[in-house]
């Protein structure tokens, strides 16, 4: 109980000091303030790991009821995903907001609103009441707004900043919507009540209330068609909000769907189909645009999409699992999916981080523009392709070991099912298969294009590697990515508890899980430790072979052409055209060019640019019947003061009279309905 | 270890035999059957050149292409006596390590900054990602019809059932030949023999390659025909005794090698845009596989 008030008071005195203090301290408090709140809240998170559940009880008030914190084994997993990206991004940013330190005030405030967001984060994982939950998650909502609009000046910034504040507003609304629908069936608002409501009402009750939440949760997460925030939210950003946001903050959606299937009481092979639908389209939709953009920031943006899609598929076969009482495929799911979120909230934030690097070297994140940086900045860049290899799901590194699980979750279902399930299963593997061949063409063209070849553009000022501070806690992500690929037994043992947890199992002693996955991965980690050897091995033979033969060193072979400039190198846009060409149905964009003519040509030029399909019929055409809706009732805004104040009487002279009235206007009723 | 060591042999005459053949049919005598290995001794023995242009990426990108194809070498099984490595699941690592090395394979091209050598990388990346749907759907299908999930249960009980076994046996060999020559990068998907660095795929990712680097690239590629033939052989030999199975082995591998041969020699290499659409076709193939598997197992009610 003791921590959990210190939890809390750790970060009220963190923010009533910053504002007194100077650009250095407020970073130091900043920082300090994150590692001891992830102390606290990771030391409780591990003893949930270890199997414990930790109930604490707050009297609360007359309008919440009691309030309850449990913390149990999945909050335990997600509280130390959460503090593990804080502690990097926080140490990150104290490094990456260097260049913005004459904005004094704007630092205070974002100061504040990143020790909130933490905070917000953490509790979410814990709280059990709904009310309380609510204001928790619109707090993390706003505060993330806040970091987002950090360079408030520019119109795109507020543009995004105000984008996601809509979107997670109608997050909200369904999160609402479901919370008060079970509070207002059983007068509680304790998540406890959520179990006894939909396991007393069979049939639709509870797949609705979970459609709810899973809209409202998936709004956050990202899952398309709810997804049209993430890809302004997160290029709008700094980079260490857009790695926290894109690496935790997302899952915070992610998490509340595991919360919901611990809660809610369903038929949840019914879920389960839902979910891999969502998130089959998610995973092919969200790469198959992430290829198409320029920017960096955003492409990364996209790939949160896709991954959030490959964490869906997880959960989905671990419903399926649920659903069908396959105790084993539930847990194939279910630990697909939790270790697949640690290991995208690792390698994107990685990328996020690399992303800034490259910003804060170059000012620019346009793709086109970059080029050769790996001979300016090679630890940089080597991150970046340690990250962009995992993201693809290839061995030897993490993203592989949670995408075999997957796989194995989709081949294990497979047996004994009906045709019915089989065809789910078949065009979920091709999609499956389909994103990692999507995401190594787009990982091979935003490394290739950002880091490789020569420079495309001369800049004014000096690219140079950052400093090896703000490098280490990217070196520290960048190890746990190779250390989950290398020992990944570690942390599925890790993930027993939480596993248990969500499959519902009988009893802790009966464990069928552990076992079975380390016999699964055991030997994909020998093939991955013999593939090392062998490439140490065969490099160490080239070495012994080549080391008295003197390399000589010449330009690239140029077909004969002796004077290429980089101009010439294959282009971001050159480089997806093929597939641009063949995706053109699904994809939509704008193209504007003026071609070289006449005998004297003036110059030409060509730009593309990518616009999200769903996006325009979903979002700008609601938009636009919204607005023309809207504009029936311009009149009223006249300018006019008169008219103002006569709308202020009217209102005033109506809140008076209809309570007056009330009778009168019930008698009329019922004389409507006599009639 | 016993597929080890025929994929080794395998892998030694296979180059030469379609290089032979294709000679042979357009009325030369040849080059010897063990010509590309000795061209490979020869590469290992000289100097190299680097680009100015490239980094460190350029220099290991070789070593772990080739890494990953000894690598996925090692899982395969011939009939029923297991690869080195051999667990459920083994195929999936088997994609994924190639997949590696495609990776570094693509990334080492647009190291060299050269406009030739990104067309190569960005055509290979797109290939790579068409043709292995075909292949997962094919493993999928077998593993839905054979209730396992590793290469050599697979193969081993895949002669079990009826003789449709043998005409899905029949449609995968397509299947899993038309990806070897999407990896390989042969005939009707790019001409190795091209002449035109516009209208290469694998030969232009390679153009700076040199000495040992381009030796290891070359050793990969034989290796790579010999696996997938080592493929297309066990879906054939699961029940056979040893003295059947050997020989079959290196019948069916230069029945494929002399078949690539042919192809090669009277064929024209597909339309480039074209080839992608051509690609993403194995994909249905496989499809029909699986609906053959589905057939077979009673599950159309």
């Amino acid at each position: 109980m003791s921590l959990i008030n210190a939890f809390v008071a750790v970060p009220v005195l963190a923010i009533l000091l910053i504002p007194f203090l100077k650009v250095k301290g407020k970073g130091i408090v900043l920082f300090a303030s994150i590692v001891v709140n992830a102390l606290i809240s990771g030391f409780l998170g591990l003893q949930t790991l270890g199997g414990q559940f930790l109930e604490f009880s707050f009297p609360g008030s007359l309008v919440t009821g009691p309030v309850n914190l449990r913390i149990d084994a999945l909050s335990g997993w997600f509280i130390l995903i959460i503090n593990f990206i804080f502690i990097t991004g926080s140490f990150y940013g104290l490094f990456y907001m260097k260049a913005y330190q004459k904005q004094k005030n704007n630092l205070t405030l974002h100061s504040i609103v990143f020790i909130l967001l933490h905070t917000a984060l953490i509790s979410l994982c814990a709280v059990q009441n709904s009310l309380v939950f609510l204001v928790t998650w619109e707090i993390m909502a706003l505060s993330a707004f806040i970091a987002v609009i950090f360079e408030h000046g520019k119109m795109a910034t507020l543009r995004a900043g105000m984008n996601y504040l809509i979107h997670s507003h109608v997050s909200i609304l369904f999160l609402m919507f479901g919370f008060i629908w079970v509070a207002l069936k059983t007068g509680s608002y304790d998540f406890n009540s959520i179990t006894t409501y939909t396991s007393q009402n069979s049939g639709a009750t509870g797949l609705v209330l979970f459609l709810c939440f899973f809209i409202g949760f998936g709004i956050k997460a990202g899952f398309v068609p709810f997804h049209t925030w993430l890809p302004y939210a997160h290029p709008a950003a700094p980079a260490h909000v857009s790695g926290v946001m894109s690496g935790v903050m997302i899952k915070i959606g992610i998490f509340g769907i595991f919360r919901m299937i611990t809660l809610i009481k369903t038929d949840y092979y019914t879920v389960g189909l839902v979910i891999i639908t969502f998130s089959v389209i998610s995973g092919l939709y969200g790469v198959m645009l992430a290829i198409m953009q320029h920017n960096l920031k955003k492409l990364l943006a996209y790939h949160s999409i896709e991954n959030i899609g490959i964490i869906g598929m997880g959960i989905g076969i671990g419903c399926i699992g649920l659903g069908t009482g396959n105790y084993l495929l539930a847990s194939l799911g279910f630990a697909g999916g939790l270790l697949h979120t640690l290991n995208h909230s690792l390698f994107k934030s990685l990328l996020f981080f690399t992303a800034g690097n490259v910003y804060q070297a170059t000012h620019t994140v346009h793709i086109d523009h970059l080029g050769g940086l790996i001979k300016k900045m090679p630890q940089t860049a080597l991150l970046f392709l340690i990250a962009a290899i995992a993201i693809s799901g290839i061995p030897p590194f993490n993203g592989f070991i949670s995408e075999f699980i997957i796989y194995s979750g989709f081949y294990y279902w497979m047996q004994g099912s009906l045709i019915g399930p089989l065809m789910t299963i078949i065009f979920s593997v091709l999609a499956l298969v389909l994103i990692g061949g999507l995401a190594l063409l787009c990982f091979t063209k935003a490394f290739g294009i950002v880091f490789l070849g020569n420079p495309r553009q001369k800049f004014d000022h000096e690219v140079k590697e950052v400093s090896f501070s703000q490098l280490l806690p990217l070196y520290l992500i960048a190890f746990l990515i190779v250390f989950i690929g290398v020992f990944p037994q570690i942390f599925m043992n890790a993930l027993s508890q939480p596993v248990h947890l969500l499959a519902g199992l009988p009893t802790i002693s009966d464990m069928p899980f552990p076992e079975k996955t380390t016999e699964l991965l055991q030997p994909v980690t020998w093939g991955i430790w013999m593939f090392i050897l062998i490439s140490l091995a065969v490099l160490g033979f080239r070495k012994l072979v080549t080391q008295n033969r003197k390399a000589s060193v010449e330009p690239t072979w140029g077909c004969g052409y002796i004077a290429p400039t980089a101009k010439l190198q294959y282009t971001a846009g050159s480089f997806v055209r093929p597939y641009s060409k063949l995706f053109r149905p699904f994809l939509l964009s704008h193209k504007t060019q003026k071609e070289v003519e006449g005998i004297f040509p003036s110059g030409g030029s060509y730009e593309t640019h990518s616009y999200d399909r769903i996006e325009k019929y979903l979002v700008d055409s609601l938009i636009a019947v919204y607005k023309s809706l809207l504009g029936r009732f311009l009149f009223l805004q006249n300018g006019k003061l008169q008219f103002y104040i006569l709308y202020g009487i009217i209102f005033i002279v109506s809140v008076i009279c209809i309570p007056l009235f009330y009778d009168q206007i019930v008698l009329f009723i019922e004389f409507i309905k006599q009639i | 270890m016993l597929s080890l060591i025929l994929i080794l042999i395998a892998a030694a005459f296979f180059t030469g035999v379609i290089v032979r053949v294709k000679s042979m049919a357009s009325g030369r005598k040849g080059p010897g059957i063990l010509q590309p290995l000795f061209d490979v001794f020869r590469l290992f023995k000289k100097g190299v050149v680097y680009s100015e242009t490239t980094s460190f990426v350029f220099q290991i990108a070789p070593t772990i292409y080739f890494s990953s194809v000894v690598m996925a070498m090692l899982v395969v099984p011939f009939g029923q006596s297991k690869g080195i490595l051999s667990f459920d699941g083994d195929f999936i690592f088997f994609a994924y390590i190639l997949a590696l090395g495609k990776f570094f394979s693509i990334i080492s091209a647009m190291d060299t900054g050269s406009s030739f050598e990104g067309m190569g990388a960005s055509r290979e990346a797109l290939y790579s990602m068409f043709a292995e749907p075909a292949f997962f759907i094919l493993m999928g299908s077998l593993a839905l019809l054979t209730g396992h999930t590793n290469f050599q249960e697979m193969f081993s009980a895949l002669h079990i059932g009826s003789y449709i076994s043998y005409a899905l046996a029949i449609l995968g060999t397509f299947v899993l030949m038309m990806i070897a020559m999407v990896e390989n990068s042969r005939m009707p998907i790019d001409d190795p023999k091209t002449h035109l660095e516009l209208t290469m795929v694998h030969e232009v990712m390679i153009l700076d390659n040199s000495g040992f680097d381009l030796g290891l690239i070359l050793t990969a590629g034989y290796l790579k025909f010999a696996i997938y033939g080592a493929l297309v052989v066990n879906l054939f030999i699961g029940v056979f005794p040893l003295q059947y199975s050997i020989p079959m082995f290196f019948v069916i591998q230069f029945v494929l090698a002399s078949g690539v041969g042919f192809i090669e020699s009277f064929m024209a290499r597909f339309r480039m845009s074209h080839n992608a659409q051509f690609i993403f076709v194995l994909t249905s193939v496989s499809l029909l596989i699986f609906f053959g598997a589905l057939l077979i197992l009673g599950k159309f009610v």
